[in-house]
């Protein structure tokens, strides 16, 4: 009988093959499926993750890459904190969503004002309303324990229908003629996001995802607060005896991803999104979360992931478009590869040992 | 005034989440945390909508509701009881994996109509009358059976069970199974008998719900019912207060079962830590069982 036996370290190479091996292995089940459904296998592959950045038309894609990966990676470098301490928030979406009409609040305030002061505030309080929605979840779990998983995911639907309330109501373009929908920032100097430098794709949120790899880094592997985060992840009682207060992680993670994801909306609605619509959450915060475990919480792993979860959004994009590819096909590349690089993760947990049945 | 037609509305819009429900506690008194409901549910939905267009037979629907959910759910049940796989991170998957799926393949019946559910004995439909009788049914087979015994000593202390020659994971697995069949036919008493159609995500967080009632119900299938009535009775509340052209935006009031569904979390959490009643959860509940010999 095949049996599992625990490892007492991980190889450093297979921490970073098993990643690799999940995603062939989402590569050829996604092939799988198409030919399935009639597609041709290899062209719908090499559409979705080889053309964006090497194709004839990849002068249009290429850009695109760093658009999607920055606010995947800002988020995701958040999540991955929580996570190592075991503290799940998975309502980065509603976070995220919250975030941008913050920030956008901010700037349609000050319109038509033109100031320096505008884009850094709204930047703040795109931050703030993150942290906020974030604190929720935290504060109801110190406070009474209930489970942050179920009350920060349903913030999510929560944050959706405040989304759409302010794109039909109190933040509906006076000049939109009726339809739903903010101002579009993107026509307000002061308060746009716009692309820094020509056919790069990147904008401050990019640059901001650049710093928080840069910072979650330095948190994790150089400050005590991340080594009692990594203790309290590992071994939650050793932590306590050590004096780590669980209630002051659980505020700090969840504050510190729901700032974060709350900033990577800020820096979407300023941007790319340009406006506050009743669609505004696209999920960015779901992916964020698959993100953070194809990176193995490792911020340089999440900056790699981040890129190549932005390179699916682009190609499944693509391949809608030359091959009708169903729209839904990167969620299920998704799922897929999250199941994948689970499964995988057990190889650098345990080794497979052939054992005699009795 | 509370009528007759009221508790019927109150009843349908209840049924899927106690279906649903009561699967996830059966599973997680085995001791097994499974977060993918809302997956779960939305593949029987689709499965059990497909079935019941082609055949004409919602009865149909909701055995295929039933397959598809036990046979997704098994993804689930393999990865985290034979790779040893985060509970927590494996459910989540199974959600979005869930969603995707259905995205992908119910293009071709967006915008196809249901076939007609046959009423039932008082006007209710058979599939709310199943849904009753699961509860005592689910309570007797837990409590008074040697089958539920076994499930609850499980998921009590898996250790403990296995030291007595139980098979641990079997009987997780089977738990699961059994959990993602009910989720399945929930979502598809979604889309055949309330919605009447097939949309994208159309169980819109049902499945989270009913995860929460499952706390609630502090994993009693008595308990199941009374959240998931209580569910039922926001969601009718909600309709009527938006049939009656109260002065609160539409957006708002579609808040309420996720406000409803967060306050009652932490009035039961709150209970629990502080009348220190303790938690009713199972003992061995999310954490992965590896036998060493």
């Amino acid at each position: 009988m095949l049996q599992l036996e625990p490892r007492a370290a991980t190889p450093w190479w297979l921490a970073i093959a098993s990643p690799l091996m999940a995603v062939v292995a989402t590569m050829v089940a996604g092939g799988a499926l198409f030919a399935l459904m009639g597609f041709d296998p290899v062209a719908s592959i090499r559409t979705i993750f080889w053309d964006p950045l090497f194709g004839p038309a990849s002068g249009y894609s290429r850009p695109q890459l760093l658009v999607k990966a920055g606010p995947l990676i800002l988020i995701a470098s958040g999540l991955a904190i929580g996570f190592r301490a075991g503290i799940w928030n998975i309502g980065a979406e509603g976070q995220y969503i919250i975030g941008g009409i913050c920030g956008a609040a901010v700037a349609l305030a000050a319109y038509p004002a033109e100031g320096a002061w505008i884009f850094p505030a709204m930047v703040l309080a795109g931050a703030a309303g993150g942290w906020a929605w974030g604190m929720i979840p935290a504060t109801l779990r110190n406070w009474t324990g209930a489970s942050e998983i179920l009350v920060s995911l349903m913030l999510v639907y929560v944050a959706q229908r405040v989304a759409a309330w302010m794109a039909f109501g109190p933040m509906r373009s006076p000049e939109g003629f009726g339809m739903p929908g903010s101002r579009n920032l993107q026509h307000y100097p002061s308060a746009a996001n716009p692309e820094l430098a020509a056919g790069t794709g990147a904008h401050w949120g990019v640059i901001a995802a650049g710093l928080a790899v840069l910072a979650t880094w330095f948190l994790m592997s150089r400050h005590i607060r991340g080594f009692r985060i990594r203790v309290a992840g590992m071994a939650p009682r050793a932590a306590r005896f050590a004096g780590v207060r669980p209630e002051t992680l659980v505020a700090f993670c969840l504050g510190l991803s729901g700032a974060l994801a709350g900033m990577a909306g800020l820096f979407e609605v300023s941007g790319p999104g340009g406006q506050i619509t009743d669609s505004f959450g696209s999920g960015y915060g779901f992916t964020a979360i698959i993100v953070a475990f194809l990176g193995r919480l490792h911020p340089l792993g999440i900056l790699l992931a981040g890129l190549l979860l932005a390179l699916t959004y682009i190609g499944g994009e693509l391949a809608q478009l030359m091959l009708q590819l169903p729209a839904a096909t990167v969620q299920v590349f998704q799922g897929m590869l999250l199941f994948f690089l689970l499964g995988f993760d057990t190889l650098t947990r345990y080794r497979l040992r052939w054992r005699a049945a009795k | 005034m509370i009528g007759w037609t009221t508790l019927l509305l109150l009843m349908s819009a209840a049924t899927p989440i106690l279906f649903a429900a009561l699967g996830e506690a059966i599973a997680e008194r085995s001791g097994v945390l499974n977060l993918g409901v809302e997956g779960m549910m939305i593949t029987g939905a689709l499965a059990g909508f497909a079935a019941a267009h082609a055949t004409g037979s919602p009865l149909a629907g909701f055995v295929a509701g039933a397959a598809a959910g036990a046979a997704i759910s098994l993804i689930f049940g393999v990865l985290t009881q034979y790779l040893l796989t985060n509970q927590v991170a494996t459910g989540l998957a199974l959600t979005m994996f869930g969603l995707g799926l259905t995205a992908m393949f119910g293009r071709p019946y967006e915008g196809v109509k249901a076939p007609s559910m046959p009423g039932g004995p008082l006007g209710v439909n058979w599939a709310i009358w199943l849904g009753l009788a699961l509860v005592p049914v689910t309570w007797f087979v837990l409590n008074r059976t040697r089958r539920g015994l076994i499930l609850r000593g499980v998921g009590e202390n898996h250790d403990a069970a296995h030291a007595l020659g139980y098979k641990v994971r079997l009987v997780r697995l089977t738990a699961i199974a059994i959990g993602g069949a009910l989720a399945g036919i929930g979502g598809a008493y979604v889309s055949i008998a309330t919605v009447l159609q097939w949309t994208e995500g159309m169980t819109a967080g049902a499945g989270w719900i009913a995860l929460a009632i499952v706390v609630f119900a502090g994993w009693s299938p008595w308990g199941v019912l009374a959240g998931a009535w209580l569910f039922g009775g926001v969601a009718v509340l909600q309709l009527r207060l938006q049939a009656a052209g109260v002065a609160v935006p539409v957006q708002l009031l579609s808040m309420a079962p996720y406000l409803a569904t967060i306050i009652v979390l932490v009035i039961i959490s709150a209970r629990q830590k502080y009348r220190g009643r303790g938690s009713a959860a199972p003992g061995s509940l999310g954490r992965p069982f590896h036998a060493t010999r």
